[in-house]
């Protein structure tokens, strides 16, 4: 065991809590916004969405047709890499499950790893099997309103089992790939896959 | 197939308090003496861990005061009201105490004189730690440096604080603008002013930073750090005056509703 603070009680959190917490998390109740630059802004006509294939081919999605796409509603707790974590969160979205179907029908394949592209210039990778089986939207409702623009809005991905960076807000693109490649954090020291039951936070984290 | 090498873990490390420092009545830095330090750029920050006699723990992050040059890890502290550590290290930690922590982590929000300028760093409250690391690695890597040197280093600093008292680093701060001609400190009070207050008495506001800001046409290196509201609300309008987007780098701490 690590050496004891001396003086240092702590405040425990509640039961039901400390089994919701991953290791080294505190629960807040507020939503605290991180992000690497500005907010980015673009107008929802020049919004779209696209899926692209390791072998080209893409579909792709104006805001209009992404939001004729069946969406869902998912209830869901929510951990960040500076330690804070959310319960209960609200979203609705469209899973990407529902993404990668339609995607097929235009010849987009699936690979083993993805790259989620957003407005910005910001990148995060994830394997494909952690973004299929219901494991991740792309939401645009936070709490039964518009998702912000300080948090991803009008889009963002939403992969709630990896810390909070993997879902990367003002997302634009799923590119699918066939190896797997750092994204931004990723890059800057970051764990490359990044689980909070594990503790994976940063690069060299087992 | 995987692209992506696995470095060293970031190991845990027991620091030792050499000294405590009052800031301001809210803040307190903590001087550490941390075997094995690798160093670190200035705006990193580390993760500091803390162990009750059960085993029971909590970690938080905070940014480095200090500058590389320093052989001692600086941190400073804002006292939450609600804070479970911060209230520990704030009110409990004296020297000669040991202190779980690791790092250094962060490799964006991260300035080097080799990176150039001019720079540019906007703070809110605490948001200052990590840009005193920058101001104070800029004045020891330009130590030896003459009027000319510093000059292609330009700087300029805007610090939103609620009250005069409130201000952290406030006479290191004086010192470092009075020895330096390339450097300029400007002050916003949003709450209270002394008497004799000039400067400003308002939040951030686009017109202040364009009175304040090196003109984009000059492409500074823009840093901010602050509460969320400070945050947005500077980065926004940073855009808006035409700076670039990739030249801004943000780092934000607080609730939503935190306020500077």
């Amino acid at each position: 065991m690590p050496p004891v603070s001396r003086g240092f009680l702590g405040r425990r959190q509640s039961a039901a809590a400390a089994g919701r917490l991953p290791p080294g998390q505190y629960e807040t109740r507020d939503f605290p916004v991180l992000s690497a630059g500005p907010t980015p802004r673009s107008p929802l006509t020049a919004w779209n969405f696209t899926v692209q294939g390791a072998n080209g081919r893409t579909a792709r999605w104006t805001w209009d047709e992404f939001l004729a796409l069946p969406h869902s509603t998912t209830t869901t707790d929510i951990h960040c890499v500076t330690k804070w974590s959310k319960f209960g969160t609200v979203w609705e979205g469209i899973s990407v499950d529902t993404l990668l179907t339609e995607a097929a029908a235009h010849g987009v394949e699936p690979s083993p790893f993805m790259l989620a592209k957003c407005d910005g210039g910001y990148t995060t990778n994830l394997p494909l099997a952690d973004v299929m089986g219901g494991k991740a939207w792309i939401a645009f409702m936070y709490d039964g309103a518009p998702l912000a623009p300080e948090h991803g809005g009008p889009a963002r991905l939403l992969v709630p089992h990896l810390y909070f960076w993997k879902s990367a807000k003002w997302v634009r693109e799923l590119r699918l790939m066939e190896d797997d490649a750092p994204g931004f954090w990723e890059s800057l020291g970051y764990h490359n896959y990044g689980d909070p039951w594990r503790e994976q936070r940063y690069a060299g984290d087992e | 197939m995987s692209a992506v090498v696995t470095p060293p873990r970031i190991s845990w490390r027991l620091a030792t308090v050499i000294d405590v420092v009052p800031e301001t009545p809210r803040t307190r830095t903590l001087v550490l003496d941390v075997p094995g330090w690798p160093g670190h750029s200035a705006g990193q920050h580390v993760d500091v861990r803390l162990t009750a006699p059960d085993g029971y723990q909590a970690e938080r992050s905070y940014s480095i005061a200090s500058p590389p040059e320093d052989a001692r890890l600086a941190l400073t502290i804002e006292r939450l009201e609600e804070g479970e550590v911060s209230t520990y290290l704030a009110d409990e930690l004296h020297a000669g105490d040991k202190l779980e922590l690791r790092g250094p982590i962060g490799g964006y929000f991260v300035w080097d004189v080799a990176l150039g300028g001019p720079l540019f760093l906007v703070a809110g409250g605490s948001g200052i730690v990590p840009l005193m690391a920058m101001l104070r690695h800029r004045d020891a890597a330009l130590a030896a440096s003459d009027t000319a040197s510093r000059r292609r280093l330009p700087t300029r600093i805007l610090y939103s604080s609620r009250g005069w008292d409130e201000v952290i680093y406030r006479d290191a701060l004086a010192h470092l603008a009075e020895s330096d001609p390339a450097l300029e400190v400007r002050h916003t009070l949003t709450r209270n002013q002394p008497p004799d207050w000039s400067g400003f008495r308002r939040r951030i506001d686009r017109e202040m930073l364009e009175e304040v800001a090196w003109p984009a046409s000059e492409h500074p290196r823009v840093f901010v750090c602050g509460p969320t509201p400070l945050v947005e609300a500077v980065a926004q309008a940073l855009v808006e005056l035409g700076h670039e987007p990739a030249l801004i780098k943000t780092e934000r701490f607080g609730p939503t509703g935190g306020s500077v």
